[in-house]
């Protein structure tokens, strides 16, 4: 009986992935401030900011270039992803069908739907740091890419299968749950890192600046390590969320919006979150490194409980959980898109079982500053692609919505704006040796222009031959 | 009795919060701000929920 009622109450799960938002399912403000507060306060700012400790980033590095790079991507997402979100009101993927038809949808959504799970993994691996702290579990270092124990594999599919559980009651539960864990777990992050200072020798305000550059960010990078400058931290900042804002994958949260200019909520999490956090984590793995001398173990859960406690290693644990949360559920609409039949429960559940089973690997944890640039630079043409279908398209007198005025199921256009960019990207990479962090914005314009120039093409053709 | 949970919830984040600075100016030990914060993560989490996303 009751295995019936949970079983209706998640088919009765309706998160309009087909259709328009309605008025009456729009969400207030606070709803954004804090879903985005929540979901970039989250495990794996305990891993970025340490990440920038170990590259060596220098104390000026850290302020000024979080500071830029982090107003950056507000405005993306205030500027470029908002308007869109609110005008349309459909999924990304929806909205992506009607402009690259579904054929070219699929294959996106498939990749998207893989990159989702990775980002989730690598914050449920996160979480289960924590989780492992009571067990003496085995902690990963900076070198792993494999599970190192047995606990280590319980651990995370212990902390996979919550997160996905909560994640199949759809979108309305997991901004539930962020919003009231949000104002705390800011606040840990903050009281964990004020409360180990006088460690590091800050016993005064005045203090602080110096033992920045001496002792925290000291600009020399751990053994094995690159270097970051300035601008690997500005730009890893506003590409961190690339996918999200520039990317469009945002369209399916701020589709709820009222007006566009609620992406500008998404401040709270740039600032509360990225900013603040990512600072904070980096101080908590300077007093590490100082007390181990420069062990290579990398393990959040044991660093937060060190300063913070209990409360620390629950923030580990929450952060990773209201973040894979999310990242779940926008993987499951993504597969969703492909199959509507599908219920949304059901995908979410088989996309939270590919999720744990990435998050055994630390690899996703040890490279995630990489593997975060690379998914953003995958599935940003796409987003390239819609800007330029809203905006300019009808400017060249071209139609919009491309495989759903001309009724067909593959925009050659936009196969050519993604695959020809990525190809760009690795040939920067290779040929010149631009790093992942830095290829997203000469990508940007390179996919705009082949999005309208192949289109011009396809589409003028059209027009003299007679639309079939 | 919800102006009353909201004022238990923000004495959880006080309590979350405030004895870190302690610990900074040298008033506090760390481990017992580790042991207040355990406080405040129980008292926000018992209470916040009864008002939080709740329509007025």
């Amino acid at each position: 009986m009751a295995q019936i009622h949970i079983t209706e109450q998640l088919d009765a799960v309706e998160e309009f992935e087909q259709k328009p938002v309605p008025v009456s399912k729009l969400k207030s403000w606070k709803s954004f401030l804090g879903m985005y507060a929540g979901e970039h306060t989250a495990g794996t700012e305990f891993v970025i900011g340490p990440l920038f400790v170990a590259h060596g980033a220098s104390a000026n590095d850290i302020v000024w270039g979080l500071l830029v790079g982090n107003l950056l991507a507000v405005l993306s997402w205030a500027f470029l992803t908002g308007p869109i979100a609110v005008k349309e009101r459909v999924t990304l993927y929806y909205l992506l069908e009607k402009i690259s038809g579904k054929k070219l949808t699929t294959v996106y959504n498939l990749v998207n739907a893989l990159m989702f799970c990775f980002l989730a993994g690598s914050m449920i691996a996160v979480s289960a740091t924590a989780v492992g702290i009571p067990f003496g579990l085995t902690m990963p270092t900076l070198n792993d890419w494999f599970p190192n124990s047995v606990g280590w594999i319980v651990a995370v599919v212990a902390v996979g299968a919550v997160t996905t559980v909560v994640a199949m009651f759809g979108y309305n539960l997991v901004s539930k749950f962020a919003n009231i864990a949000s104002p705390w777990m800011i606040l840990v992050f903050l009281a964990s890192a004020v409360a180990v200072l006088p460690e590091l020798g800050v016993h005064s305000l005045s203090d602080f600046w110096a033992r920045a550059n001496d002792t925290i960010w000291t600009g020399t990078p751990m053994e094995g390590q690159s270097q970051f400058t300035f601008w690997h931290i500005m730009f890893f900042a506003w590409f961190a969320n690339m996918a999200m804002h520039i990317g469009m994958a945002d369209l399916s949260i701020l589709r709820y919006a009222k007006k566009w200019y609620y992406g500008f909520n998404s401040g709270a999490g740039m600032f509360l979150g990225h900013y603040m956090a990512w600072m904070a984590s980096g101080i908590l793995y300077a007093l590490f490194l100082k007390e181990t001398s420069f062990s290579t173990e990398f393990a959040p859960g044991p660093v937060a409980y060190r300063a913070a406690g209990i409360a620390g290693a629950l923030t580990v644990i929450i952060a990773g959980w209201t973040t894979a949360n999310p990242t779940i559920y926008r993987a499951g609409l993504a597969l969703q898109a492909i199959r509507p039949k599908w219920k949304t429960w059901k995908v979410t559940l088989v996309v939270g079982l590919i999720t744990t089973l990435a998050s055994v690997f630390p690899a996703l944890v040890m490279k995630l500053l990489n593997f975060v640039a690379l998914y953003g630079l995958i599935l940003m043409p796409m987003g390239a692609v819609i800007m330029m279908d809203e905006y300019i398209i009808p400017k060249l007198n071209l139609s919009r919505k491309y495989a759903e005025t001309f009724n067909k199921s593959f925009n050659l256009a936009a196969a050519v704006a993604w695959g020809v960019t990525l190809l760009f990207s690795i040939w920067l990479n290779l040929t010149f040796g631009v790093e992942v962090f830095f290829l997203g914005l000469p990508g940007w314009f390179v996919a705009s222009a082949l999005y309208l120039v192949t289109s011009y093409f396809i589409q003028k053709n059209k027009i003299k031959g007679g639309i079939e | 009795m919800r102006s009353l949970l909201k004022l238990l919830s923000l004495i959880g984040l006080l309590a979350t919060i405030v004895p870190s600075f302690l610990v900074f100016i040298g008033v506090m030990t760390l481990d017992n701000n580790k042991l207040i914060m355990v406080f405040g993560t129980i008292l926000w989490f018992a209470t916040a929920p009864f008002w939080m996303n709740k329509k007025v």
